[in-house]
């Protein structure tokens, strides 16, 4: 393939673009699917999705990604012409799906720096098949074709302006670049700032790929209206890449410029004409790879072999101005849920996560050196009225600043809910069951790095509904429930977390079957009487674990359910199982909204600080001695308010030199973590703040891997702090 | 962290060439190649981690950066020294990974020759002689030259590798 590597910003825009497509693309096809029915925007929405594919496919040089785009436009093309019936839909989204999934291995291609070898001709010859069924009885209705706005291609301003210069260009590309007419259209895309108007020859470049043996052949013709000088034009024109050739000339005055222009498009309008006539529409395919070059003697030749059939089909509404709002409608299509978002146009601009990252830890440093400044220990003892004043107000700034790069770094859920929507819809179709997915409250944000590492569980949990969950169509019957099951994922806001639910209606977990693998794998701790159906349900998220006999290509291998629980305690989230037989099964994931920052109430124990995240503690108090009990094994417990807790003395738990042993000296901590809480006693409390977490040196790390410390933070006094994992804490002693 | 920059090392391979900072412990000199080394500071408070290795004696805030240290003494299996004014922390960086080395004190940097150089006493394969690369001699001095990479532990090394490729 060509030179992508040397282009590895442009690459970069290219995968982000292509992925985003994708899932639109993606979206589109699902969401039309359950309509049975292609509604024109939403047709012409695919067209532009591919259509912006194309095109930059083309520049990159992804040829394979270009032929099936280029091969779905033309079936987007026959679909938007005859209003989308005689369609065997489900054929088509089998096939357009294909389509998807063939670009998403290629996307992952690139990505991975991979060449690209990928076959599609199977796949352009599926397409190719399909048109023609679509196509019988199908005659042109009209003739597509509206010269008026095809010739004037992009004009910005009608006003006539005497300060204006007017050019003409002339350029020729080095010999062998291909894609001539990408480039020139790169050109044409540069002067757009600039121009007043601008016409150029030949006028297809995007459309007809045809365009580029033209150019290549007779060079490529601007004519452009413009404010600038020569210099500045000139200069735009160097930019471009692979130029052999440049003649720019100054036309003097505005009428030899209309001339000139008119002339040249009166030349290609009268061969575009003949062409028109002669072709017949419905061999649109046999004709696009002939070249009926109809060559003229002319100077103004350049526009005269194939006007080919595309333009004159698309041209209409396929110019240059539709590509232009791509890339804007493609962004926003985020926040946009069904098919009427006509590209209402908001400013959004995309950013490298990396730079996001980065500023996320200079906000970070940034809390910390305030948190050194303010708390500095020089200030001890001083009444400082004017400081403490600005004191609130950096305070106050820093805060915001804090929340804005936060909140920059949120995402809605939207798209990682819908694509269970794909997932849920090839289950139906291999095993045969009716399956509904409710989404609510997709727009809840949740920081990006957390999303990355729901959308797998996710996944799991939504496989794991439809293959045991919800039952047969038949078999749903009999039980009185409705034919289709319903599968609901629900995300919403609950303190510093989100909790996404995703339930089912359909058999419920089977207790005995649990019960017994549980037995078997040895990991019962109690009587089988005793065990509850939270305890027992809750099992399923081992390793291993999987109560169904058979292995299938969904579930089976008790693999999914551990992916679930290591991904999500990997974001500090947790999950939880509730079950109930015959109505279904409810998973909530509880996920924090973000990881860079937490509040914390530091602790001391000997010479080392600790932080606590304030939404794991539930009180502090000083124990009252009367209250410890002490058992044989030497665990300690307190009663507080008739309850037993279980103590967790911190230093002995990471073996701390010169703590105080003593109850009576020290306080207590009660923390809470999955309804389960335990009293932590250390020596000293010290105070809330916001810390930044930071992770482990990865020296550490790979060393060895630290029970019960998440991170570490920096103090305003420049110590550090370990950052104590309460749910680690709770698995590692109860 | 799992990039390797190649460039600096390459370019600034000249000037560093030969050239070893040198450290005691005790009574002998140790001899660290010069591009490992990124800076030197006095020590400062340590924050203990549990679960360690008993070397490992935890981690510092270097102006923002959290690093691990490790105390080369008990590396090599001498005696525990309290640490006073004199004792320092050698931050090297290893493949993008920095460590801290806290030794008795560091002396000066040297240029050794390559005839100077001479490898270890090779007596047989249960010596253990791991850490010393070579020997370098200055005058009627002995240097013992280390092998950074295997200061970080050879199982941990292969780990790290592994994670760059």
């Amino acid at each position: 393939m060509s030179n992508y590597n040397s282009n590895d910003a442009l690459l970069e825009v290219f995968i982000f673009e292509l992925s985003q497509l994708i899932n639109q693309l993606e979206e589109q096809i699902l969401t039309n699917e359950k309509m049975n029915y292609y509604s024109d925007s939403a047709v012409n929405e695919i067209f532009r999705i591919m259509h912006t594919l194309k095109g930059s496919s083309v520049m990159m040089g992804f040829e394979n990604i270009s032929s099936l785009a280029h091969s779905m436009e033309d079936l987007f093309y026959y679909i938007r012409r005859d209003g989308g019936q005689a369609i065997d839909f489900s054929e088509l989204v089998d096939i357009l799906l294909e389509c998807v999934d063939f670009l998403k291995v290629e996307e992952l291609k690139i990505r991975e720096g991979y060449s690209l070898e990928g076959e599609n001709s199977e796949l352009l010859k599926k397409i190719k098949n399909l048109i023609p069924t679509i196509n019988k009885e199908i005659k042109v209705k009209k003739i597509p074709c509206n010269n008026e706005i095809l010739f004037s291609p992009i004009s910005s301003q009608k006003d006539e302006n005497n300060a204006d210069h007017f050019y003409q260009a002339h350029i020729r590309f080095e010999d062998e670049i291909s894609m001539e007419n990408m480039r020139a259209y790169s050109i044409v895309h540069n002067l757009r700032e600039v121009q007043n108007e601008i016409y150029y020859i030949p006028l297809d470049i995007i459309d007809n790929p045809d365009s580029a043996k033209i150019i290549c052949k007779n060079g490529f013709y601007i004519f452009i209206r413009t404010g600038c000088c020569y210099e500045t034009i000139n200069n735009i024109l160097r930019k471009a890449l692979f130029i052999n050739q440049l003649d720019l000339i100054e036309i003097s005055d505005a009428k030899e410029f209309k001339q000139q222009v008119e002339l040249f498009i009166q030349e290609d309008l009268m061969d575009e004409k003949i062409e028109i006539i002669d072709e017949q529409r419905d061999n649109v395919f046999e004709i696009r790879n002939e070249k009926s070059l109809s060559m003229q003697q002319n100077y103004v030749s350049a526009q005269e072999s194939s006007v080919s059939m595309q333009h004159s089909f698309f041209g209409t509404q396929e110019n240059s101005v539709s590509v232009q709002q791509n890339n804007i409608s493609s962004q926003n299509n985020h926040f946009s849920t069904q098919q009427n978002h006509n590209s209402s146009q908001q400013s959004i601009i995309s950013v490298n996560v990396t730079k996001l990252d980065k500023l996320m830890d200079l906000v970070g440093e940034m809390v910390i050196a305030k948190a050194m400044v303010i708390q500095n220990s020089d200030l001890a003892g001083l009444t400082l009225n004017n400081f403490n004043k600005s004191a609130r107000q950096l305070n106050k700034i820093t805060a915001e600043i804090q929340d804005m790069v936060m909140a920059i770094r949120m995402v809605p859920l939207s798209t990682t809910f819908h694509r269970m929507h794909r997932i849920i819809r090839d289950m139906n179709k291999k095993l045969g069951k009716e399956t509904e997915l409710i989404i609510i409250g997709e727009n809840t944000e949740v920081d990006k790095n957390i999303i990355e590492h729901i959308s797998d569980p996710l996944m799991h949990l939504i496989r794991n509904s439809v293959d045991h969950g919800i039952e047969m169509p038949e078999e749903r019957i009999l039980k009185g429930k409705s034919k289709s099951g319903n599968i609901t994922i629900e995300a919403k806001n609950s303190g510093s977390d989100v909790h996404i639910q995703i339930k089912d209606d359909g058999k419920g977990l089977d207790r005995k079957k649990i019960l017994q693998k549980a037995k078997e794998n040895h990991m019962l701790t109690k009587t089988e009487e005793d065990i509850s159906d939270s305890e027992l349900f809750n099992m399923i998220l081992s390793p291993g674990f999987s109560t169904k006999e058979i292995i299938t290509e969904f579930s089976g291998r008790g693999v999914g359910m551990d992916v679930v629980s290591t991904n999500i305690e990997l974001v500090g989230g947790s999950v939880s199982v509730e079950s109930i037989p015959e109505q279904g099964t409810t998973i909530t994931l509880k996920i924090p909204l973000t990881l860079a920052i937490i509040d914390g109430i530091n602790i001391k124990v000997g010479s080392t600080f600790y932080t606590i995240p304030t939404t794991n503690i539930k009180e502090f108090f000083r124990p009252d001695i009367t209250n410890i009990i002490r058992d044989p094994h030497g665990n300690n417990m307190i009663m507080v308010r008739g309850q037993c807790y279980l103590i967790l003395k911190l230093a002995d738990l990471f073996e701390v030199k010169g703590a105080s042993s003593d109850f009576s000296n020290g306080i207590m901590i009660m923390m809470e973590e999955n309804e389960k809480i335990i009293c932590l006693f250390a020596d000293e409390l010290l105070g809330q703040q916001q810390v930044v977490v930071k992770t482990l040196p990865d020296y550490i790390l790979r060393s060895k891997k630290i029970k019960g410390i998440s991170g570490c933070t920096l103090l305003g006094n420049g110590g550090i702090s370990l950052i104590i994992d309460v749910a680690a804490l709770l698995r590692l002693d109860v | 962290m799992t990039e390797i920059d190649l460039s600096d090392s390459v370019t600034e391979e000249d000037t560093q060439k030969g050239r070893y900072l040198t450290f005691t412990l005790g009574k002998e000199t140790y001899g660290l190649e010069i591009r490992y080394v990124t800076e030197i500071i006095c020590i400062q408070a340590i924050t203990e981690l549990p679960e360690l290795s008993e070397y490992l004696k935890g981690i510092i805030n270097l102006r923002g950066k959290i690093i691990p240290v490790m105390d080369v003494r008990l590396r090599f299996k001498k005696d525990y020294c309290e640490y006073n004014d004199r004792t320092c922390i050698i931050v090297i960086n290893i493949n993008e990974i920095s460590v801290g080395l806290i030794v008795d004190g560091v002396s000066e940097v040297l240029s050794i020759d390559e005839k100077d150089i001479v490898d270890p006493p090779k007596i047989n394969s249960t010596f253990q002689n791991g850490y010393i690369k070579n020997i370098g001699k200055v005058g009627s001095d002995v240097k013992l030259l280390l092998d950074c990479k295997k200061l970080l532990s050879e199982d941990e090394l292969v780990e790290i590798d592994k994670a760059i490729s």
